[in-house]
Protein backbone atom coordinates (compact mmCIF):
# COMPACT_ATOMS: atom_id res chain seq x y z
CA UNK A 1 0.00 0.00 0.00
CA UNK A 2 1.27 3.44 -0.87
CA UNK A 3 1.24 6.49 1.38
CA UNK A 4 -1.33 8.07 -0.96
CA UNK A 5 -3.72 5.19 -0.27
CA UNK A 6 -2.87 4.99 3.41
CA UNK A 7 -3.55 8.58 4.46
CA UNK A 8 -7.25 8.69 3.45
CA UNK A 9 -7.76 5.42 5.33
CA UNK A 10 -6.11 6.97 8.37
CA UNK A 11 -8.57 9.87 8.13
CA UNK A 12 -11.43 7.37 8.14
CA UNK A 13 -9.97 5.66 11.20
CA UNK A 14 -9.53 8.84 13.22
CA UNK A 15 -12.89 10.39 12.33
CA UNK A 16 -14.69 7.05 12.73
CA UNK A 17 -13.21 6.62 16.22
CA UNK A 18 -14.25 10.12 17.19
CA UNK A 19 -17.77 9.51 15.90
CA UNK A 20 -17.88 6.25 17.86
CA UNK A 21 -16.91 7.99 21.11
CA UNK A 22 -19.55 10.68 20.58
CA UNK A 23 -22.32 8.22 19.70
CA UNK A 24 -21.70 5.72 22.47
CA UNK A 25 -21.29 8.31 25.22
CA UNK A 26 -24.94 9.27 24.65
CA UNK A 27 -26.36 5.76 25.08
CA UNK A 28 -28.11 5.37 28.48
CA UNK A 29 -26.85 2.60 30.81
CA UNK A 30 -30.17 0.75 30.41
CA UNK A 31 -29.22 -0.10 26.85
CA UNK A 32 -25.56 -0.93 27.35
CA UNK A 33 -25.93 -4.69 27.02
CA UNK A 34 -27.93 -4.69 23.76
CA UNK A 35 -25.64 -1.93 22.49
CA UNK A 36 -22.64 -4.09 23.17
CA UNK A 37 -24.03 -7.14 21.43
CA UNK A 38 -25.04 -4.99 18.44
CA UNK A 39 -21.62 -3.35 18.20
CA UNK A 40 -20.15 -6.80 18.59
CA UNK A 41 -22.13 -7.82 15.52
CA UNK A 42 -20.81 -4.75 13.67
CA UNK A 43 -17.24 -5.87 14.42
CA UNK A 44 -18.20 -8.98 12.46
CA UNK A 45 -17.83 -6.74 9.37
CA UNK A 46 -14.63 -8.68 8.92
CA UNK A 47 -17.07 -11.05 7.14
CA UNK A 48 -16.49 -8.85 4.08
CA UNK A 49 -12.81 -9.68 4.26
CA UNK A 50 -13.63 -13.35 4.73
CA UNK A 51 -15.79 -13.35 1.59
CA UNK A 52 -12.94 -11.83 -0.41
CA UNK A 53 -10.54 -14.42 1.05
CA UNK A 54 -12.90 -17.24 0.00
CA UNK A 55 -12.58 -16.06 -3.57
CA UNK A 56 -9.55 -18.33 -4.06
CA UNK A 57 -10.19 -21.20 -6.41
CA UNK A 58 -8.21 -24.17 -5.16
CA UNK A 59 -8.97 -26.22 -2.08
CA UNK A 60 -5.23 -26.97 -1.89
CA UNK A 61 -4.70 -23.32 -0.99
CA UNK A 62 -4.29 -22.49 2.69
CA UNK A 63 -5.62 -18.99 2.00
CA UNK A 64 -8.93 -20.43 0.83
CA UNK A 65 -9.34 -22.57 3.94
CA UNK A 66 -8.46 -19.69 6.23
CA UNK A 67 -11.04 -17.61 4.40
CA UNK A 68 -13.74 -20.24 4.83
CA UNK A 69 -13.00 -20.67 8.53
CA UNK A 70 -13.12 -16.88 8.89
CA UNK A 71 -16.44 -16.79 7.05
CA UNK A 72 -18.09 -19.29 9.39
CA UNK A 73 -16.76 -17.51 12.48
CA UNK A 74 -17.66 -14.03 11.28
CA UNK A 75 -21.17 -15.21 10.34
CA UNK A 76 -21.68 -16.60 13.85
CA UNK A 77 -20.52 -13.23 15.21
CA UNK A 78 -22.81 -11.19 12.94
CA UNK A 79 -25.98 -13.31 13.03
CA UNK A 80 -25.66 -14.24 16.71
CA UNK A 81 -24.89 -10.67 17.78
CA UNK A 82 -27.86 -9.09 16.02
CA UNK A 83 -30.20 -11.93 17.05
CA UNK A 84 -29.41 -11.69 20.74
CA UNK A 85 -29.64 -7.90 20.65
CA UNK A 86 -33.09 -8.15 19.09
CA UNK A 87 -34.13 -10.76 21.65
CA UNK A 88 -33.17 -8.41 24.48
CA UNK A 89 -34.64 -5.23 22.99
CA UNK A 90 -37.95 -6.99 22.44
CA UNK A 91 -38.26 -7.35 26.21
CA UNK A 92 -37.89 -3.68 27.09
CA UNK A 93 -41.37 -2.38 27.87
CA UNK A 94 -42.59 0.87 29.30
CA UNK A 95 -45.33 1.00 31.87
CA UNK B 1 -12.29 -0.17 -7.64
CA UNK B 2 -15.91 -0.80 -8.46
CA UNK B 3 -18.09 2.27 -7.97
CA UNK B 4 -21.28 0.42 -7.05
CA UNK B 5 -19.57 -1.74 -4.50
CA UNK B 6 -17.89 1.27 -2.91
CA UNK B 7 -21.23 3.08 -2.78
CA UNK B 8 -22.80 0.05 -1.14
CA UNK B 9 -20.03 0.09 1.48
CA UNK B 10 -20.71 3.78 2.07
CA UNK B 11 -24.42 3.03 2.53
CA UNK B 12 -23.53 0.27 4.98
CA UNK B 13 -21.33 2.64 6.99
CA UNK B 14 -24.13 5.22 7.17
CA UNK B 15 -26.59 2.56 8.32
CA UNK B 16 -24.19 1.43 11.06
CA UNK B 17 -23.89 4.99 12.37
CA UNK B 18 -27.65 5.60 12.12
CA UNK B 19 -28.31 2.26 13.82
CA UNK B 20 -26.07 3.08 16.79
CA UNK B 21 -27.65 6.51 17.00
CA UNK B 22 -31.10 4.90 17.25
CA UNK B 23 -29.79 2.56 19.92
CA UNK B 24 -29.49 5.47 22.33
CA UNK B 25 -33.24 5.57 22.96
CA UNK B 26 -35.25 2.66 24.24
CA UNK B 27 -38.12 3.49 21.91
CA UNK B 28 -36.06 3.31 18.73
CA UNK B 29 -33.42 0.83 19.90
CA UNK B 30 -34.92 -2.27 18.32
CA UNK B 31 -35.28 -0.50 14.98
CA UNK B 32 -31.71 0.73 15.33
CA UNK B 33 -30.48 -2.81 15.70
CA UNK B 34 -32.41 -3.72 12.55
CA UNK B 35 -31.01 -0.74 10.63
CA UNK B 36 -27.50 -1.78 11.59
CA UNK B 37 -28.21 -5.38 10.49
CA UNK B 38 -29.53 -4.04 7.19
CA UNK B 39 -26.22 -2.24 6.71
CA UNK B 40 -24.39 -5.50 7.28
CA UNK B 41 -26.64 -7.28 4.79
CA UNK B 42 -25.92 -4.65 2.13
CA UNK B 43 -22.17 -4.88 2.73
CA UNK B 44 -22.28 -8.69 2.44
CA UNK B 45 -24.45 -8.63 -0.68
CA UNK B 46 -22.21 -6.09 -2.41
CA UNK B 47 -19.15 -8.21 -1.66
CA UNK B 48 -20.76 -11.43 -2.86
CA UNK B 49 -21.49 -9.87 -6.27
CA UNK B 50 -17.77 -9.53 -6.92
CA UNK B 51 -16.68 -13.09 -6.11
CA UNK B 52 -16.34 -15.75 -8.81
CA UNK B 53 -19.52 -17.72 -9.31
CA UNK B 54 -17.67 -21.00 -8.83
CA UNK B 55 -17.00 -20.24 -5.16
CA UNK B 56 -20.61 -19.24 -4.40
CA UNK B 57 -21.46 -22.75 -3.18
CA UNK B 58 -18.58 -22.71 -0.67
CA UNK B 59 -19.69 -19.31 0.56
CA UNK B 60 -23.30 -20.37 0.91
CA UNK B 61 -22.34 -23.44 2.94
CA UNK B 62 -20.14 -21.39 5.29
CA UNK B 63 -22.80 -18.71 5.76
CA UNK B 64 -25.57 -21.23 6.40
CA UNK B 65 -23.41 -23.10 8.89
CA UNK B 66 -22.40 -19.89 10.69
CA UNK B 67 -25.97 -18.55 10.74
CA UNK B 68 -27.31 -21.79 12.18
CA UNK B 69 -24.71 -21.87 14.95
CA UNK B 70 -25.19 -18.15 15.68
CA UNK B 71 -28.98 -18.39 15.85
CA UNK B 72 -28.97 -21.48 18.06
CA UNK B 73 -26.52 -19.88 20.49
CA UNK B 74 -28.40 -16.56 20.51
CA UNK B 75 -31.82 -18.09 21.13
CA UNK B 76 -30.78 -20.84 23.53
CA UNK B 77 -28.90 -18.67 26.00
CA UNK B 78 -30.59 -17.56 29.21
CA UNK B 79 -30.51 -13.86 29.98
CA UNK B 80 -28.14 -14.49 32.89
CA UNK B 81 -25.79 -16.08 30.35
CA UNK B 82 -25.71 -13.15 27.91
CA UNK B 83 -22.29 -11.87 29.08
CA UNK B 84 -20.53 -15.13 28.30
CA UNK B 85 -22.20 -15.59 24.93
CA UNK B 86 -21.34 -12.01 23.95
CA UNK B 87 -17.74 -12.76 24.98
CA UNK B 88 -17.78 -15.89 22.82
CA UNK B 89 -19.19 -14.12 19.73
CA UNK B 90 -16.60 -11.45 20.25
CA UNK B 91 -13.86 -14.05 20.30
CA UNK B 92 -15.11 -15.53 17.02
CA UNK B 93 -14.95 -12.08 15.44
CA UNK B 94 -11.36 -11.69 16.62
CA UNK B 95 -10.33 -15.08 15.24
CA UNK B 96 -12.05 -14.29 11.94
CA UNK B 97 -10.00 -11.09 11.62
CA UNK B 98 -6.83 -13.04 12.36
CA UNK B 99 -7.73 -15.66 9.74
CA UNK B 100 -8.56 -13.06 7.07
CA UNK B 101 -5.30 -11.19 7.58
CA UNK B 102 -3.31 -14.44 7.57
CA UNK B 103 -5.13 -15.63 4.48
CA UNK B 104 -4.33 -12.45 2.59
CA UNK B 105 -0.71 -12.48 3.72
CA UNK B 106 -0.33 -16.13 2.72
CA UNK B 107 -1.88 -15.52 -0.68
CA UNK B 108 0.48 -12.67 -1.49
CA UNK B 109 3.71 -14.00 -0.04
CA UNK B 110 3.42 -17.76 -0.62
CA UNK B 111 1.26 -18.10 -3.72
CA UNK B 112 1.71 -14.94 -5.70
CA UNK B 113 5.28 -14.48 -4.40
CA UNK B 114 4.79 -10.78 -3.94
CA UNK B 115 6.35 -8.71 -1.22
CA UNK B 116 3.75 -6.59 0.58
CA UNK B 117 4.86 -3.13 1.62
CA UNK B 118 5.65 -2.03 5.14
CA UNK B 119 2.16 -0.57 5.72
CA UNK B 120 0.35 -3.74 4.62
CA UNK B 121 2.58 -6.13 6.54
CA UNK B 122 2.38 -3.96 9.68
CA UNK B 123 -1.41 -4.10 9.37
CA UNK B 124 -1.26 -7.89 9.03
CA UNK B 125 0.86 -8.06 12.18
CA UNK B 126 -1.60 -5.88 14.13
CA UNK B 127 -4.62 -7.80 12.89
CA UNK B 128 -3.08 -11.17 13.77
CA UNK B 129 -1.85 -9.96 17.14
CA UNK B 130 -5.03 -8.19 18.31
CA UNK B 131 -7.29 -10.82 16.74
CA UNK B 132 -5.39 -13.65 18.46
CA UNK B 133 -5.53 -12.00 21.89
CA UNK B 134 -9.22 -11.23 21.40
CA UNK B 135 -10.00 -14.86 20.56
CA UNK B 136 -8.30 -16.71 23.42
CA UNK B 137 -8.96 -13.86 25.88
CA UNK B 138 -12.67 -14.05 25.07
CA UNK B 139 -12.71 -17.83 25.35
CA UNK B 140 -11.16 -17.59 28.84
CA UNK B 141 -13.71 -14.89 29.78
CA UNK B 142 -16.47 -17.17 28.42
CA UNK B 143 -15.20 -20.11 30.50
CA UNK B 144 -14.86 -18.00 33.65
CA UNK B 145 -18.36 -16.56 33.29
CA UNK B 146 -20.05 -19.85 32.41
CA UNK B 147 -18.30 -21.71 35.20
CA UNK B 148 -16.27 -23.90 32.83
CA UNK B 149 -13.21 -22.83 34.80
CA UNK B 150 -13.02 -21.17 38.19
CA UNK B 151 -13.88 -17.48 38.19
CA UNK B 152 -11.08 -16.85 40.65
CA UNK B 153 -8.01 -14.90 39.64
CA UNK B 154 -5.22 -17.31 38.75
CA UNK B 155 -1.93 -15.89 39.97
CA UNK B 156 1.57 -17.34 39.97
CA UNK B 157 5.07 -16.09 40.60
CA UNK B 158 6.67 -13.98 37.89
CA UNK B 159 3.36 -13.67 36.02
CA UNK B 160 3.76 -10.06 34.97
CA UNK B 161 7.41 -10.62 34.00
CA UNK B 162 6.48 -13.58 31.78
CA UNK B 163 3.74 -11.53 30.08
CA UNK B 164 6.14 -8.66 29.56
CA UNK B 165 8.78 -10.93 28.03
CA UNK B 166 6.19 -12.49 25.72
CA UNK B 167 5.05 -9.03 24.68
CA UNK B 168 8.63 -8.02 23.85
CA UNK B 169 9.08 -11.28 21.93
CA UNK B 170 5.92 -10.46 19.97
CA UNK B 171 7.24 -7.02 19.04
CA UNK B 172 10.57 -8.50 17.88
CA UNK B 173 8.74 -11.15 15.85
CA UNK B 174 6.55 -8.46 14.30
CA UNK B 175 9.64 -6.62 13.10
CA UNK B 176 10.90 -9.86 11.51
CA UNK B 177 7.55 -10.38 9.75
CA UNK B 178 7.75 -6.91 8.23
CA UNK B 179 11.43 -7.23 7.23
CA UNK B 180 11.24 -10.76 5.87
CA UNK B 181 7.78 -11.34 4.44
CA UNK B 182 8.77 -14.44 2.46
CA UNK B 183 9.42 -16.68 5.46
CA UNK B 184 6.06 -17.75 6.98
CA UNK B 185 7.63 -19.02 10.22
CA UNK B 186 7.53 -15.55 11.79
CA UNK B 187 3.87 -14.82 11.21
CA UNK B 188 2.88 -18.33 12.32
CA UNK B 189 4.91 -18.00 15.54
CA UNK B 190 3.40 -14.57 16.11
CA UNK B 191 -0.12 -16.01 15.76
CA UNK B 192 0.71 -18.67 18.35
CA UNK B 193 2.18 -16.09 20.68
CA UNK B 194 -0.89 -13.86 20.41
CA UNK B 195 -3.15 -16.80 21.20
CA UNK B 196 -1.02 -17.68 24.24
CA UNK B 197 -0.95 -14.06 25.45
CA UNK B 198 -4.75 -13.85 25.27
CA UNK B 199 -4.98 -16.72 27.76
CA UNK B 200 -2.27 -15.40 30.07
CA UNK B 201 -3.64 -11.87 30.15
CA UNK B 202 -7.17 -12.86 31.17
CA UNK B 203 -6.53 -15.69 33.70
CA UNK B 204 -5.33 -13.34 36.50
CA UNK B 205 -8.54 -11.29 36.29
CA UNK B 206 -11.25 -12.30 38.76
CA UNK B 207 -14.83 -13.06 37.75
CA UNK B 208 -16.19 -9.87 39.30
CA UNK B 209 -13.98 -7.74 37.02
CA UNK B 210 -15.45 -9.35 33.90
CA UNK B 211 -17.61 -6.30 32.98
CA UNK B 212 -14.37 -4.44 32.28
CA UNK B 213 -12.77 -7.37 30.45
CA UNK B 214 -15.75 -7.96 28.17
CA UNK B 215 -15.94 -4.27 27.28
CA UNK B 216 -12.23 -4.18 26.54
CA UNK B 217 -12.33 -7.34 24.41
CA UNK B 218 -15.27 -5.84 22.54
CA UNK B 219 -13.05 -2.88 21.76
CA UNK B 220 -10.19 -5.18 20.67
CA UNK B 221 -12.41 -7.05 18.21
CA UNK B 222 -13.21 -3.68 16.61
CA UNK B 223 -9.54 -2.79 16.42
CA UNK B 224 -8.74 -6.18 14.84
CA UNK B 225 -11.41 -5.61 12.19
CA UNK B 226 -9.98 -2.15 11.64
CA UNK B 227 -6.44 -3.50 11.13
CA UNK B 228 -7.85 -6.05 8.68
CA UNK B 229 -9.38 -3.12 6.81
CA UNK B 230 -5.89 -1.69 6.35
CA UNK B 231 -4.66 -5.07 5.09
CA UNK B 232 -7.40 -5.25 2.47
CA UNK B 233 -7.53 -1.52 1.75
CA UNK B 234 -11.21 -1.66 2.62
CA UNK B 235 -12.88 1.42 4.09
CA UNK B 236 -16.07 -0.18 5.44
CA UNK B 237 -13.97 -2.43 7.67
CA UNK B 238 -12.08 0.59 8.97
CA UNK B 239 -15.22 2.65 9.69
CA UNK B 240 -17.00 -0.20 11.48
CA UNK B 241 -13.88 -1.32 13.30
CA UNK B 242 -13.25 2.23 14.52
CA UNK B 243 -16.87 2.58 15.72
CA UNK B 244 -16.70 -0.66 17.68
CA UNK B 245 -13.19 0.04 18.99
CA UNK B 246 -14.34 3.40 20.35
CA UNK B 247 -17.59 1.96 21.68
CA UNK B 248 -15.75 -0.71 23.66
CA UNK B 249 -13.35 1.88 25.07
CA UNK B 250 -16.21 4.11 26.27
CA UNK B 251 -17.89 1.18 28.04
CA UNK B 252 -14.56 0.10 29.54
CA UNK B 253 -14.08 3.58 31.00
CA UNK B 254 -17.62 3.63 32.40
CA UNK B 255 -17.09 0.26 34.08
CA UNK B 256 -13.71 1.27 35.53
CA UNK B 257 -15.21 4.46 36.89
CA UNK B 258 -18.08 2.55 38.47
CA UNK B 259 -15.57 0.44 40.38
CA UNK B 260 -13.15 3.31 41.04
CA UNK B 261 -10.35 1.28 39.48
CA UNK B 262 -7.84 2.18 36.83
CA UNK B 263 -7.75 0.03 33.72
CA UNK B 264 -4.14 -0.95 34.52
CA UNK B 265 -5.20 -2.04 37.99
CA UNK B 266 -7.93 -4.29 36.52
CA UNK B 267 -5.61 -5.75 33.89
CA UNK B 268 -2.88 -6.60 36.41
CA UNK B 269 -5.54 -8.70 38.09
CA UNK B 270 -5.84 -10.43 41.43
CA UNK B 271 -8.28 -7.96 42.99
CA UNK B 272 -10.03 -9.16 46.15
CA UNK B 273 -8.01 -12.35 46.25
CA UNK B 274 -5.24 -11.24 48.60
CA UNK B 275 -6.17 -14.05 50.96
CA UNK B 276 -5.53 -12.27 54.26
CA UNK B 277 -8.76 -11.97 56.22
CA UNK B 278 -9.86 -8.40 56.67
CA UNK B 279 -9.58 -6.99 60.18
CA UNK B 280 -12.98 -6.43 61.70
CA UNK B 281 -11.65 -3.90 64.17
CA UNK B 282 -11.97 -6.09 67.25
CA UNK B 283 -15.68 -5.90 67.99
CA UNK B 284 -18.03 -8.17 66.08
CA UNK B 285 -20.70 -6.33 64.19
CA UNK B 286 -24.16 -6.78 65.68
CA UNK B 287 -26.91 -7.12 63.11
CA UNK B 288 -30.66 -6.99 63.60
CA UNK B 289 -32.61 -9.80 62.02
CA UNK B 290 -36.15 -9.50 60.80
CA UNK B 291 -38.71 -12.22 60.10
CA UNK B 292 -40.89 -12.48 57.00
CA UNK B 293 -44.10 -11.44 58.77
CA UNK B 294 -42.51 -8.40 60.34
CA UNK B 295 -40.91 -7.47 57.02
CA UNK B 296 -44.30 -7.73 55.30
CA UNK B 297 -45.79 -5.38 57.87
CA UNK B 298 -43.05 -2.85 57.19
CA UNK B 299 -43.77 -3.08 53.45
CA UNK B 300 -47.44 -2.56 54.24
CA UNK B 301 -46.76 0.67 56.13
CA UNK B 302 -44.54 2.59 53.69
CA UNK B 303 -45.41 4.95 50.88
CA UNK B 304 -42.08 4.97 49.02
CA UNK B 305 -39.80 2.05 48.23
CA UNK B 306 -36.53 1.70 46.34
CA UNK B 307 -35.43 -1.81 45.41
CA UNK B 308 -31.68 -2.34 44.95
CA UNK B 309 -31.04 -5.54 42.98
CA UNK B 310 -27.58 -7.14 42.90
CA UNK B 311 -26.23 -10.09 41.01
CA UNK B 312 -27.12 -12.33 43.98
CA UNK B 313 -30.75 -11.80 42.95
CA UNK B 314 -30.08 -13.18 39.49
CA UNK B 315 -28.08 -16.10 40.86
CA UNK B 316 -31.06 -17.04 43.03
CA UNK B 317 -33.36 -16.61 39.97
CA UNK B 318 -35.51 -14.27 42.04
CA UNK B 319 -36.36 -11.77 39.24
CA UNK B 320 -39.93 -12.96 38.82
CA UNK B 321 -40.57 -12.92 42.57
CA UNK B 322 -39.24 -9.36 42.54
CA UNK B 323 -41.74 -8.49 39.78
CA UNK B 324 -44.59 -9.88 41.88
CA UNK B 325 -43.44 -7.82 44.85
CA UNK B 326 -43.22 -4.75 42.62
CA UNK B 327 -46.76 -5.24 41.25
CA UNK B 328 -48.17 -5.81 44.70
CA UNK B 329 -46.58 -2.62 46.02
CA UNK B 330 -47.80 -0.65 43.01
CA UNK B 331 -51.33 -1.87 43.73
CA UNK B 332 -51.00 -0.53 47.26
CA UNK B 333 -50.03 2.87 45.85
CA UNK B 334 -46.47 2.60 47.07
CA UNK B 335 -44.07 4.56 44.88
CA UNK B 336 -41.67 1.79 43.77
CA UNK B 337 -38.45 2.33 41.86
CA UNK B 338 -35.34 0.30 41.20
CA UNK B 339 -31.84 1.71 41.76
CA UNK B 340 -29.34 0.21 39.32
CA UNK B 341 -25.63 0.40 40.04
CA UNK B 342 -23.52 0.27 36.83
CA UNK B 343 -21.76 -2.93 37.95
CA UNK B 344 -24.88 -4.61 39.35
CA UNK B 345 -24.68 -7.31 36.66
CA UNK B 346 -21.93 -9.17 34.85
CA UNK B 347 -21.63 -6.76 31.93
CA UNK B 348 -22.62 -3.12 31.34
CA UNK B 349 -26.42 -2.81 31.54
CA UNK B 350 -26.91 -6.49 32.35
CA UNK B 351 -29.19 -5.90 35.36
CA UNK B 352 -31.58 -3.86 33.20
CA UNK B 353 -31.91 -6.78 30.78
CA UNK B 354 -32.54 -9.24 33.62
CA UNK B 355 -35.31 -7.05 35.03
CA UNK B 356 -36.77 -6.36 31.59
CA UNK B 357 -37.00 -10.11 31.07
CA UNK B 358 -39.07 -10.33 34.27
CA UNK B 359 -41.45 -7.74 32.73
CA UNK B 360 -40.44 -4.87 34.97
CA UNK B 361 -41.01 -1.63 33.01
CA UNK B 362 -37.73 0.06 32.08
CA UNK B 363 -38.93 3.50 33.19
CA UNK B 364 -38.91 2.19 36.77
CA UNK B 365 -35.19 1.43 36.55
CA UNK B 366 -33.19 4.46 37.64
CA UNK B 367 -29.42 4.79 37.30
CA UNK B 368 -27.27 5.59 40.30
CA UNK B 369 -26.57 9.30 39.70
CA UNK B 370 -30.24 10.07 39.20
CA UNK B 371 -31.56 8.30 42.29
CA UNK B 372 -28.78 8.77 44.83
CA UNK B 373 -30.21 11.99 46.27
CA UNK B 374 -33.66 10.43 46.70
CA UNK B 375 -32.69 7.80 49.28
CA UNK B 376 -32.78 10.40 52.09
CA UNK B 377 -36.52 10.93 51.65
CA UNK B 378 -37.46 7.32 51.02
CA UNK B 379 -39.32 5.22 53.60
CA UNK B 380 -37.89 1.83 52.72
CA UNK B 381 -34.99 0.44 50.73
CA UNK B 382 -34.99 -3.26 49.89
CA UNK B 383 -31.54 -4.60 48.99
CA UNK B 384 -31.59 -8.00 47.25
CA UNK B 385 -28.30 -9.84 46.77
CA UNK B 386 -26.19 -6.69 46.53
CA UNK B 387 -23.30 -5.96 48.85
CA UNK B 388 -20.29 -3.87 47.89
CA UNK B 389 -22.37 -1.40 45.85
CA UNK B 390 -24.30 -0.41 49.01
CA UNK B 391 -21.32 -0.35 51.39
CA UNK B 392 -20.99 3.09 53.05
CA UNK B 393 -17.31 2.29 53.73
CA UNK B 394 -16.67 3.35 50.14
CA UNK B 395 -17.56 6.89 51.26
CA UNK B 396 -16.32 7.14 54.83
CA UNK B 397 -13.55 4.60 55.43
CA UNK B 398 -10.31 5.59 53.65
CA UNK B 399 -8.77 2.28 54.74
CA UNK B 400 -11.34 0.21 52.84
CA UNK B 401 -10.25 -1.47 49.57
CA UNK B 402 -13.33 -0.06 47.87
CA UNK B 403 -12.90 3.48 49.24
CA UNK B 404 -13.78 5.98 46.52
CA UNK B 405 -16.03 3.63 44.56
CA UNK B 406 -19.37 5.31 43.81
CA UNK B 407 -22.07 3.55 45.86
CA UNK B 408 -25.80 3.84 46.41
CA UNK B 409 -26.71 5.94 49.47
CA UNK B 410 -29.13 3.34 50.82
CA UNK B 411 -28.22 3.98 54.48
CA UNK B 412 -29.90 7.41 54.22
CA UNK B 413 -33.36 5.89 53.89
CA UNK B 414 -35.58 5.60 56.95
CA UNK B 415 -35.44 1.80 56.95
CA UNK B 416 -33.28 -0.63 54.99
CA UNK B 417 -34.10 -4.33 54.64
CA UNK B 418 -31.36 -6.52 53.21
CA UNK B 419 -32.22 -9.90 51.72
CA UNK B 420 -29.06 -11.97 51.88
CA UNK B 421 -28.12 -15.63 52.02
CA UNK B 422 -25.79 -15.25 55.01
CA UNK B 423 -23.17 -12.94 56.42
CA UNK B 424 -20.54 -13.73 53.74
CA UNK B 425 -18.66 -10.67 52.51
CA UNK B 426 -18.95 -9.43 48.93
CA UNK B 427 -16.36 -10.10 46.24
CA UNK B 428 -14.03 -7.44 47.60
CA UNK B 429 -13.80 -9.56 50.74
CA UNK B 430 -14.75 -6.80 53.12
CA UNK B 431 -17.37 -6.38 55.78
CA UNK B 432 -20.32 -4.15 55.15
CA UNK B 433 -21.01 -1.77 58.02
CA UNK B 434 -24.44 -1.04 56.54
CA UNK B 435 -25.61 -4.38 57.98
CA UNK B 436 -24.83 -3.18 61.50
CA UNK B 437 -26.55 0.19 61.10
CA UNK B 438 -29.46 1.11 63.37
CA UNK B 439 -31.94 1.43 60.53
CA UNK B 440 -30.88 -1.81 58.81
CA UNK B 441 -32.72 -5.11 59.15
CA UNK B 442 -31.38 -8.39 57.79
CA UNK B 443 -33.74 -10.83 56.12
CA UNK B 444 -31.65 -14.00 55.85
CA UNK B 445 -32.35 -16.82 53.39
CA UNK B 446 -32.40 -17.70 49.71
CA UNK B 447 -33.64 -14.64 47.83
CA UNK B 448 -36.23 -16.48 45.74
CA UNK B 449 -37.79 -18.35 48.67
CA UNK B 450 -37.73 -15.32 50.92
CA UNK B 451 -39.36 -13.12 48.31
CA UNK B 452 -42.02 -15.67 47.44
CA UNK B 453 -42.93 -15.95 51.12
CA UNK B 454 -42.85 -12.18 51.52
CA UNK B 455 -45.23 -11.76 48.58
CA UNK B 456 -47.76 -14.27 49.90
CA UNK B 457 -47.53 -12.72 53.37
CA UNK B 458 -48.09 -9.26 51.94
CA UNK B 459 -51.12 -10.47 49.95
CA UNK B 460 -52.85 -11.45 53.17
CA UNK B 461 -52.36 -8.10 54.84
Amino acid sequence: MTIELFIPLLYILVLGSYLGFELISKVPPTLHTPLMSASNAISGITIVGALIACNELGYESLSKWLGMIALVLATINVVGGYAISDRMLKMFKKK
Amino acid sequence: MNLYIELAYLAASILFVAGIKMLNRTKTARKGNFVSALGMFIAILATVTQVRSIVLADILICILLGSAIGLVLAYKVKMTGVPEIVALFNGFGGLASLAVALSDFWLHTRQLHLSPGVITSTSVVLSVFIGGITFTGSVIAFLKLSGGISGRAIMYKGQHLINLLLLIAAIVLSVFVVINTSDPIYIITLSGLALLLGILLVIPIGGADMPVVISLLNSYSGMAACATGFVLNNSVLIVSGALVGASGMVLTQIMCKAMNRSLINVLLGGFGQTGSPVQTGGSEMVVKEVGIEEAAQIFDSVSSLIIVPGYGMAVAQAQHAVRELYELCEKRNINVRFAIHPVAGRMPGHMNVLLAEANIPYDKLVEMELINDDFANTDLVFVIGANDVVNPAAKNNPGSPIFGMPVLNVEQARTVIVSKRGMNPGYAGIENELFGADNCLMLFGDAKQTLTKLVSELKEL
